[in-house]
């Protein structure tokens, strides 16, 4: 009920901010335009979406899609036990979008796991810090032109020194 | 002379860094706590030690090969992941499994919900001093790993799931071991109720420590027993039920005041209400095949027709060999499940290759830990070991 409302409401209330509505699976999909998604979620945080379950981002290099980079937000309506997964297209030169840790305190973490991954600021977050790499980490590994095997990062760890010396073998 | 008091007395804040190495973290994580006194006033959590990268293996690794990687998550409940991975595949597929594996499924995951909350509840236990607790509980938890071993070969990577089925079905004899089982954590369950539940010692440690509430616990994205424990009425298994957990009889045990006290409550009450999703599939359990016919090269055919004619030795090559083997459709699918610790979810994005484009984990762990630093402020530093075994914090799964 609240679903059908919801996207048909959208539609109407936001022309140019949403791009397209698909579906796949069963689950309903809204696709954003990035610069909007602040306004975009807050709607839809006020008309009954109110748990952000699971905030990621798919690289779109090879998959094609409208931007390079998506930013998926997995929302919840704990009252009519309904899903959203919301869309936001953020382009590869200007890797930028707000954030929504102001509705959401959930956002602060995965944004900043999403900021350390795949490289996109999130405007107006309090800490966008890396999460799961050191600080000094250089590149985003899950970018698909990330190689899997990594950039030899394990070949420059220094060698600490300390404890008894080995004594080299006589040759 | 003078009198030191406490206004001639200098204090200063105290930096203290607490882990990655420290017995009560059960992990690698790193807490820059900074204290005045013996109260923290801020906690800044770090994590990342364990990171492995499992979400970049995923996309080289083909849809069964990666069950093995989940096993890695929560290694505490491993039969969960396989079976939420396994799921999600199933809807990107949109596969339908037969009823005896939908059971088998979850009796699998009851069995290891009762395994983790005994672990997660002794921990937080031991953590506090009562070591006889933790024991019983972990006694019996020995116990079902038994299970485990009887029905996947191994105790902990159990792998068991496969997309569109299990890899094998539960052996002869295997309903009267877990019911002897069930009858003993019942008992253990009894035991550690005994031992805590009007415990003095235990109240002060728990009671009031670490409340959250119920505006916290969504603003927080928390789920699963934290999430109960603080008055959210939500269970995935009854508001979006999966894998036919509406054919079972089961109360959502949920409590009102959010404090450790009450995550130990809410986490015993499941305990029991696992104990009887667990009697009823055994005594409801279907028969039928438990891996769907494998004409769509999704599965592999079973080891006797392989080692024994050479159609089935081709059949398997089929399926396993790079260029073959089973064509999702291009799309993506996320699919919640309850795991012992909340919403577990897998969401798998496809470009109709034979690996997945991405593969995502919404990992409880991480988003139920985010609000640590919240909880610990102005509690005393005795107070974090409490609420660290309350959240139950699995390594493996918050940093991936």
């Amino acid at each position: 009920m609240l679903l059908e409302q919801t996207l048909s409401k959208m539609k109407e209330r936001f022309p140019d901010a949403i791009i397209d509505t698909s579906e796949f699976a069963g689950e309903q999909i809204l696709h954003v335009k990035s610069q909007h998604i602040l306004t975009v979620l807050t709607t839809l945080k006020a008309d009954g979406y109110n748990f952000l379950a699971d905030l990621t981002a798919i690289d779109n290099l090879t998959l094609g899609g409208y931007e390079r980079f998506a930013v998926v937000y997995h929302l919840l309506c704990h009252q009519t036990a309904e899903r959203l997964t919301v869309k936001a297209y953020v382009p590869e030169e200007k890797a930028s979008l707000p954030s929504v840790e102001s509705l959401w305190k959930t956002a602060d973490w995965q944004e900043r796991e999403v900021f350390d991954l795949f490289g996109i600021i999130f405007e107006g977050h309090p800490n966008l810090i890396r999460i799961m790499n050191p600080d000094d980490y250089e590149g985003h590994p899950l970018r698909k032109d990330y190689p899997r095997l990594g950039r030899k990062e394990r070949d420059d760890f220094p060698v600490i020194e300390r404890g008894i010396q080995k004594k080299k073998r006589p040759e | 002379m003078t009198r030191v008091t406490e206004k001639t007395l200098k204090t200063d804040r105290m930096i203290l860094n607490f882990g990655p190495q420290h017995p009560s973290t059960h992990g690698t994580l790193r807490i820059i706590m900074e204290l005045d006194g013996e109260t923290v006033t801020k906690a800044t959590p770090e994590i990342g030690y364990l990171h492995s990268g499992f979400e970049k293996l995923g996309e080289d690794l083909d849809f069964n090969q990666y069950i093995t990687i989940t096993d890695r998550m929560n290694y505490l409940s491993p039969l969960c992941n396989n079976v939420a991975y396994a799921l999600a595949a199933e809807k990107l597929m949109e596969l339908e499994v037969s009823k005896r594996t939908e059971y088998i499924r979850v009796l699998m995951c009851e069995l290891s919900r009762i395994a983790d909350h005994l672990l997660s509840v002794g921990m937080l236990a031991v953590d506090l001093g009562a070591m006889t607790a933790f024991l019983y509980g972990f006694r019996v938890r020995e116990d079902i790993y038994d299970l485990f071993e009887i029905a996947t070969g191994t105790r902990l990577t159990t792998s068991y799931t496969l997309v569109g089925g299990l890899m094998r079905d539960i052996p002869e004899g295997f309903d009267k071991a877990v019911l002897k089982v069930l009858d003993e954590v019942n008992e253990v369950a009894n035991d550690i109720e005994t031992l805590l539940n009007k415990n003095r010692i235990w109240h002060d440690r728990t009671k009031n420590i670490g409340i959250i509430s119920k505006e916290d616990a969504i603003s927080y994205g928390i789920s699963g027993p934290m999430a109960r424990a603080a008055g959210l009425d939500w269970d995935i298994r009854v508001n979006e039920p999966y894998s036919s957990y509406e054919e079972f009889d089961f109360d959502v045990t949920i409590a009102l005041n959010g404090d450790v006290f009450d995550r130990y409550l809410v986490r015993m009450e499941e305990i029991r209400q696992s104990i009887r999703i667990c009697r009823q599939s055994l005594e409801k359990m279907p028969s039928g095949d438990v891996i769907v016919d494998p004409g769509l090269g999704y599965s592999l055919p079973p080891k006797d027709e392989v080692y024994n004619s050479i159609e089935g030795l081709i059949y398997h090559f089929e399926v396993t060999m790079p260029n073959r083997g089973m064509v999702p459709p291009v799309g993506e699918a996320y699919m919640p499940t309850e795991s012992p610790n909340g919403e577990l979810g897998f969401y798998i994005v496809s470009d109709g290759k034979r690996t997945p484009y991405r593969v995502r984990t919404r990992p409880p762990s991480l988003i139920n830990y985010s609000i640590f630093s919240k909880l610990i402020e102005g509690h005393m530093l005795s107070d974090a070991p409490a609420i660290l075994g309350s959240i139950n914090i699995i390594a493996g799964e918050l940093d991936r």
